[in-house]
């Protein structure tokens, strides 16, 4: 599946809940299915800085595509950010500079966020962008 | 007509405050972040409008007839203040942007008289525009802060505060109600103990005067700051109260216009109190707007207000009581307000995220008073503000949403 793909599949599993709080249910399902981080890589260097609770991101190259673990100390911010992975991962580090993420719009996920934790999506998205250009030559 | 202000009609408060109808999503909103700022009333919105409808204006230098009505009202609202807090002249009463300039003021220009040694007190309950401030004297002038301790329950220990106090103290600043606990300082007492040392007495009454009646010259104390938005008032206003001796002892602030008595390039003089401390175009609508909002809180029967205010706390810490995992921070014998409070396991962020779904407006995190947060050992808590408008309806509506969130959650 492409990104696009992905995305497609991801703006159609929130369709299906049409009040904010089962939407909400379901990100906390999918901080269940977070790849986690080693603990060792819980440091410091990669806490995501913006967000109000703690969450850490790591990325390894693989095979030549991008590949995300990460841990929040808050339960919704680890649905959100195993959401970001489940597009992203596995991907090129070309095409996670240059997605663009329509998704999050679409399924209204950025409105829905308080002005805090929408800065936190930002900075999530950010760090993993950040992430795929450090791999991308490597 | 006694008996209608002897009780309190929640139902006919709230009905004056227009943004409380709206819903968030289907939720109704619940507002109960009123340590942050509360609403408005509608006679506070109408005074905004008719003030740019009407008598928009530069004051206290104009000639003609609008600048002289704007400044009437400015002045007037300056006094329905000094009323309100029973300052002995409207002098007394400064307007400031708020809170934490207030007490940027007092520290800059007190500050001015600061030898290296001289002693600043706060307390472990402080507000962190009621820590910095001071900070800037320990870093410029040497100055030494000194901190009253609390015990668990969010109380200072004044036999503590008693050994802190010396000839060496200048100045204490302490909060009247803690925005983070709750707790209300005996602050007559602690101004008292000050006066003894010689010592000046700043209180911090952003969280209380929009609870109860403050008295100044009952406190005694020599300064009082607050802020107009959490007062039922717009923001970006509010007011130092000082006394009228120590103010004119005090050196100014800012420099400008409005401050001066006559400016040449070799020498300025200043002006008059209260003038001399307010340098520039003030916020005109936001101190007119403040003056309404005493005005209108002022004909509430406070002591009512009180009593109603401690029900609901009563109430939603029984309620909250019964939730399984619940911790209580601040659990003071006098209390304002406040309900600050985590659940075993669960981030605040995540329940502040999901009440917030369910229409109800928290606070989460450390409400600027790291301190206390490192004290407890915590980073943050969930902190549920009551104000005179809520209901016990708005208790239930919160403890249901709550126990969702919980369910959600665990």
């Amino acid at each position: 599946m492409n990104l696009v793909e992905k995305e497609n599949e991801i703006i159609e599993d929130f369709a299906i809940y049409d009040d904010w709080m089962e939407k909400y249910e379901y990100i906390i399902e999918l901080g269940k299915d977070l790849p986690k981080i080693e603990d060792k890589f819980k440091i410091k260097d990669n806490i995501i800085v913006g967000c109000q609770s703690q969450v850490w991101l790591h990325a390894e190259k693989v095979d030549g595509l991008i590949q995300y673990t990460a841990d929040a100390d808050a339960i919704i911010a680890k649905g959100i950010i195993s959401l970001l992975i489940q597009a992203l991962s596995n991907e090129t580090a070309e095409t996670i500079i240059d997605a663009k993420l329509d998704f999050i719009k679409e399924i209204g996920l950025q409105e829905h966020l308080s002005p805090t934790r929408s800065n936190g999506l930002v900075a999530m998205v950010k760090k993993m962008k950040i992430y795929a250009l450090a791999l991308k030559n490597k | 007509m006694k008996i209608r202000e002897m009780t309190f009609e929640v139902d006919k408060i709230r009905a004056q405050f227009p943004i409380l109808k709206q819903t968030i999503g289907k939720y109704p909103l619940v507002y109960l972040d009123n340590g942050a700022t509360t609403q408005k009333p509608q006679v506070v919105i109408d005074a905004i409008t008719a003030y740019y409808t009407t008598q928009n204006s530069n004051i206290h230098r104009g000639v003609h007839t609008l600048s002289q009505n704007a400044t009437v009202a400015y002045e007037e609202a300056r006094v329905n203040i000094q009323k309100h807090i029973n300052a002995s002249k409207s002098l007394e009463c400064i307007f400031t942007k708020g809170t934490t300039d207030g007490v940027n003021l007092v520290a800059h220009s007190i500050g001015k008289t600061i030898q290296e040694g001289d002693e600043i007190i706060i307390s472990a309950l402080e507000h962190h525009s009621n820590i910095v401030p001071w900070q800037f004297l320990v870093e410029e002038k040497g100055a030494i802060l000194k901190i009253i301790p609390m015990n668990h329950k969010g109380e200072l220990d004044l036999n503590v505060y008693h050994e802190l106090l010396s000839n060496k103290t200048k100045i204490v600043s302490v909060t009247h109600v803690s925005n983070a606990l709750g707790t209300i300082n005996p602050i007559k007492e602690m101004v008292s103990m000050a006066h003894k040392v010689g010592a000046l007495f700043l209180v911090d009454a952003a969280q209380s005067l929009q609870h109860f009646s403050v008295d100044v010259q009952d406190l005694d104390c020599d300064f009082m700051v607050f802020s107009g938005h959490k007062l039922f008032a717009p923001t970006g206003v509010g007011i130092l109260y000082g006394k009228e001796k120590v103010l004119n002892e005090l050196p100014p602030y800012q420099g400008g216009g409005d401050m001066i008595k006559k400016v040449t390039f070799e020498k300025t003089t200043y002006n008059e109190l209260p003038h001399k401390f307010e340098a520039g175009t003030p916020n005109i609508v936001g101190g007119i707007g403040l003056g309404v909002a005493i005005k209108w809180l002022s004909e509430l029967n406070l002591t009512e207000v009180q009593k109603y205010e401690n029900e609901l706390l009563d109430y939603a810490t029984s309620e909250i009581g019964k939730i399984e995992g619940v911790k209580l921070y601040g659990t003071a014998e006098r209390k304002s307000g406040i309900l600050s409070f985590l659940i075993d396991g669960l981030h605040p962020y995540d329940v502040g995220t999901l009440l917030n779904q369910q229409g109800v407006a928290v606070r989460t995190g450390h409400h600027c008073t790291q301190p206390i947060m490192d004290y407890y050992k915590i980073p943050g808590t969930i902190r549920v503000s009551f104000s005179l408008y809520n209901t016990m309806a708005d208790v239930d509506a919160f403890i249901k949403a709550l126990r969702r969130a919980v369910n959600m959650l665990k």
